[in-house]
């Protein structure tokens, strides 16, 4: 038993290929976009995963740090830290801002950390080159993405930082390299007065009231003892949901666990975003279900003389459904091996992480197949109800 | 047509090839298929410089207010901000008010206080002339009276005259004394009034550098308060804040370097002078004054930032990693350490580390050992690596 449908690609097979590579890339934007999705997601939970935090302590009534802004006095961990169930609580500060390297400026989120080891919450679980911090001060680990060196001088507020170490995914929930300075370094470029600011204060003080100016001034310049929210790692065997309460009711301070965090930022912070893509997904599937349609009755029709000899000849509806529905079929394969090697070719390029999946590709799949077999239907039925006739016909 | 047909089937069979190859290249090299790159280190024995680093001020070690004692106003304010001067130079005056005719009549009290005195001695001459001449006749008389020439009577008379002679002698040389005494008062107050005099004038206790000149001629200033502020510039030194976290080790007499913020490439030598025994309890940084070895020239403004690193001593050679090969699993910290290609987690325990990150290892790790230095994702023991020089995408 020959294969008719073998045998017809053969006969067109440049046609019937690059039918397939157009298609291929048409699915491997699709596939991307999933990517895209998952990336974003990933983005969120990466952001989550390298704070290393169990727990979340808050303003009171917002939903920081991430969604929402948050500023507590940077003594709390103090109390915090004494709590059972606590292994530790750091204070870590997150500020979104341009940090200027030479002439270039890098949208980045900077991190504000307890210089310390390794595996300390909030700061970088690992690095692709250099250190951590060990100075106090003027020193910073950057995420590759923004593309800083080890030994660039970079700036942040009015202070200029070294890089000394790099990370890798280590992104803010928007996919903003994070750059990671020293607490204090951090406070000061968060709650710190420009110079200009300070100076306006000073003669505004002064102009108030003789004498007793300058200190008065100077005091805000200097009140930067707040954190953006204090990161805590439970000891082992304890329930987050019970010291989260404990803490939420001494400190008088909201405390998210890791669950609720992650609920934050899949409701709160991506949900647009990630609608937005979802409406993208199902217009490409929507498309690429139209084009793979298209091609197939085109297809079909371009040799619905041929079907018509075969119908002649006494060839089964059946066969002919069948020739159709492998042809649709094969045209799927190969459009997803080649939208897949597309999509993870071209996946790095992106300035957003594209995350793909191998589940995403196996469900892709299924449903690449569902729709070129549904697709094919069309030109089925156009096919079955060709006159044999037309083949000796005009 | 039979050749036709093989070559397009051959062509054919290399695209599907390339492609089927392309997909499985594509599958093993992303997903979880995909080795994770990792370079290696392998760890050594070596001997650590740990140091510290903080930031600081520079500051003046003594610093000299000088002012009048008693409230005032400036008559002459004689340095100006950034003049060197020396020890007991005047550098102002405060008006003097009535002083210096106080002082005048003070002269002239002394000058008559001087005249009494003369007057005095001259009153005791007399008296003394008067007793010794009383006293001739008492004895002649008493001589004459034994032979019975004169009257007891006239012998009475004349003992009288000379008691009251010597009298008159004794009262004379008493308000010799008084009148000395008197003017010796007078020339006391009269230094005293000088000395008054003196204060008025504004020296300088050291050899120094003004710094400010907080009041000019004319204005009026309570006592203690300051007209002029000098620093004795050969004594600056640097209050330095050390994030208490990394300060173990920290004391006086560590040598360290200082490099202001004016002079970012200039390194000055100097050492510890002393850790201050209050910390800052608000910003958790322990406190310590670091003094230069020698006068920087031209001398750092005061109040300047200044980047301080405090050398400690060496430590004894132990395993040593970069800290950035640590990583935390699950509650322990430890390193992948590679053996034949595999992963296993080290759980290990830090020791000292320096400021390049270098951190030495007390116990889990030995010297010769192969450990993963940087990876390009997290790692787990299951995790297929492969090594590599450098990681691609992490520029150097």
């Amino acid at each position: 038993m020959i294969s008719l449908s073998g045998r017809d690609i053969l006969h067109s097979w440049g046609k019937f290929v690059f039918t397939g590579l157009g298609l291929g890339l048409l699915i491997g934007v699709t596939l991307s976009m999933a990517g895209i999705y998952r990336g974003m997601i990933d983005d969120a939970m990466v952001l989550l995963d390298n704070s290393g935090a169990d727990l979340w302590v808050v303003q009171q009534d917002t939903l920081g740090p991430y969604a929402e802004s948050s500023t507590v006095h940077d003594d709390v961990y103090r109390s915090i830290q004494g709590m059972e169930g606590v292994a530790r609580a750091v204070n870590v500060t997150y500020l979104t801002m341009q940090v200027r390297h030479g002439e270039r400026d890098v949208r980045s989120m900077v991190v504000g950390v307890v210089p310390g080891g390794p595996g300390e919450p909030g700061q970088p679980s690992f690095l692709i080159a250099g250190r951590h911090l060990t100075r106090g001060h003027y020193e910073a680990v950057a995420d590759v993405k923004s593309r800083f060196r080890l030994g660039d001088r970079i700036r942040i507020r009015r202070d200029e930082y070294t890089v000394v170490g790099l990370t890798r995914r280590m992104v803010s929930s928007g996919g903003d390299p994070m750059i990671f300075i020293s607490l204090k370094d951090a406070q000061d470029a968060q709650f710190l007065k420009d110079n200009d600011f300070i100076l306006r204060e000073r003669r505004r003080a002064a102009s108030q009231a003789e004498g007793r100016s300058v200190a008065a001034a100077d005091l805000v310049r200097t009140s930067n003892s707040n954190v953006n929210a204090v990161l805590v790692r439970l000891s082992p065997g304890h329930d987050p949901q019970t010291v989260a309460r404990t803490i939420q009711r001494w400190t008088r301070l909201q405390v998210f666990t890791r669950a609720q965090m992650e609920q934050i930022m899949m409701v709160k912070v991506i949900a647009t975003s990630s609608r937005q893509i979802g409406m993208f997904l199902v217009i490409l599937s929507i498309v690429s279900a139209a084009i793979v349609a298209f091609i197939i009755y085109t297809l079909t029709m371009g040799k619905i003389r041929e079907i018509a000899v075969l119908k002649l000849i006494g060839a089964k509806d059946k066969t002919i459904a069948g020739m159709i529905l492998q042809q649709a079929l094969g045209l799927g394969v190969i459009g997803f091996v080649v939208g897949k090697i597309a999509a993870t070719l071209w996946a790095p390029i992106f300035p957003k992480y594209v995350l793909l999946l191998p589940g995403d590709a196996a469900r892709g799949f299924v449903v690449i197949m569902v729709i070129c077999a549904a697709s094919s239907v069309m030109a089925i039925h156009a096919a079955l109800k060709v006159d044999p006739a037309e083949a000796i016909g005009g | 047509m039979n050749r036709v047909f093989s070559v397009k089937t051959l062509i054919l069979l290399i695209l599907v090839f390339a492609v089927v190859a392309g997909f499985v290249f594509v599958l093993l090299r992303s997903g979880p298929l995909a080795p994770i790159p990792v370079t290696v280190i392998t760890v050594e024995d070596k001997s650590l410089a740990p140091a510290l680093f903080g930031i600081g001020t520079v500051e003046a070690r003594f610093t000299h207010k000088i002012g009048p004692t008693v409230a005032g106003r400036v008559r002459d304010v004689a340095v100006h901000v950034g003049d060197m001067v020396r020890a007991g130079q005047v550098v102002g005056e405060m008006d003097p008010v009535d002083l210096d005719d106080r002082l005048a009549a003070q002269d002239a009290a002394v000058s008559r206080a001087a005249s009494s005195v003369r007057a005095a001695e001259a009153q005791a001459r007399e008296a003394q002339a008067r007793a010794v001449y009383a006293r001739a006749q008492a004895r002649r008389f008493e001589e004459l009276a034994r032979t019975g020439a004169v009257s007891q009577d006239s012998l009475e008379a004349r003992r009288q005259e000379r008691d009251v002679a010597e009298s008159g002698l004794n009262a004379a040389r008493s308000a010799v004394t008084t009148a000395r005494h008197d003017m010796e008062r007078l020339r006391s107050e009269g230094r005293g009034l000088s000395e008054q005099r003196d204060t008025v004038r504004l020296y300088t206790p050291i050899d120094g550098l003004v710094i400010r000149r907080e009041a000019e001629p004319g204005t009026t200033v309570v006592a203690g308060q300051s007209v002029i502020e000098i620093i004795d510039p050969t004594q600056l030194w640097v209050h330095t804040r050390f994030d208490q976290l990394r300060t173990e080790g920290l004391r006086a007499g560590l040598p360290a370097r200082v490099v202001v913020r004016s002079r970012a490439g200039e390194e000055l030598a100097g050492s510890v002078a002393r850790v201050e025994p209050v910390a800052d309890a608000v910003t958790e940084e322990l406190l310590a004054k670091v003094v230069f070895d020698v006068r920087p020239e031209p001398l750092p403004a005061l109040g300047e930032l200044a980047e301080v690193t405090v050398d400690l001593p060496s430590l004894p050679s132990a395993p040593t990693i970069p800290m950035a090969c640590v990583r935390r699993v699950g509650e322990r910290l430890g390193v992948w350490v590679v053996e034949e290609g595999a992963l296993r987690f080290a759980p290990v325990v830090l020791g000292a580390g320096d400021l390049d990150g270098l951190v030495q290892v007390r116990d889990g790790l030995a010297a010769g050992q192969q450990v993963v230095a940087y990876s390009k994702s997290q790692l787990s023991a299951t995790s297929r690596i492969s090594i590599v020089d450098q990681l691609s995408g992490a520029p150097q």
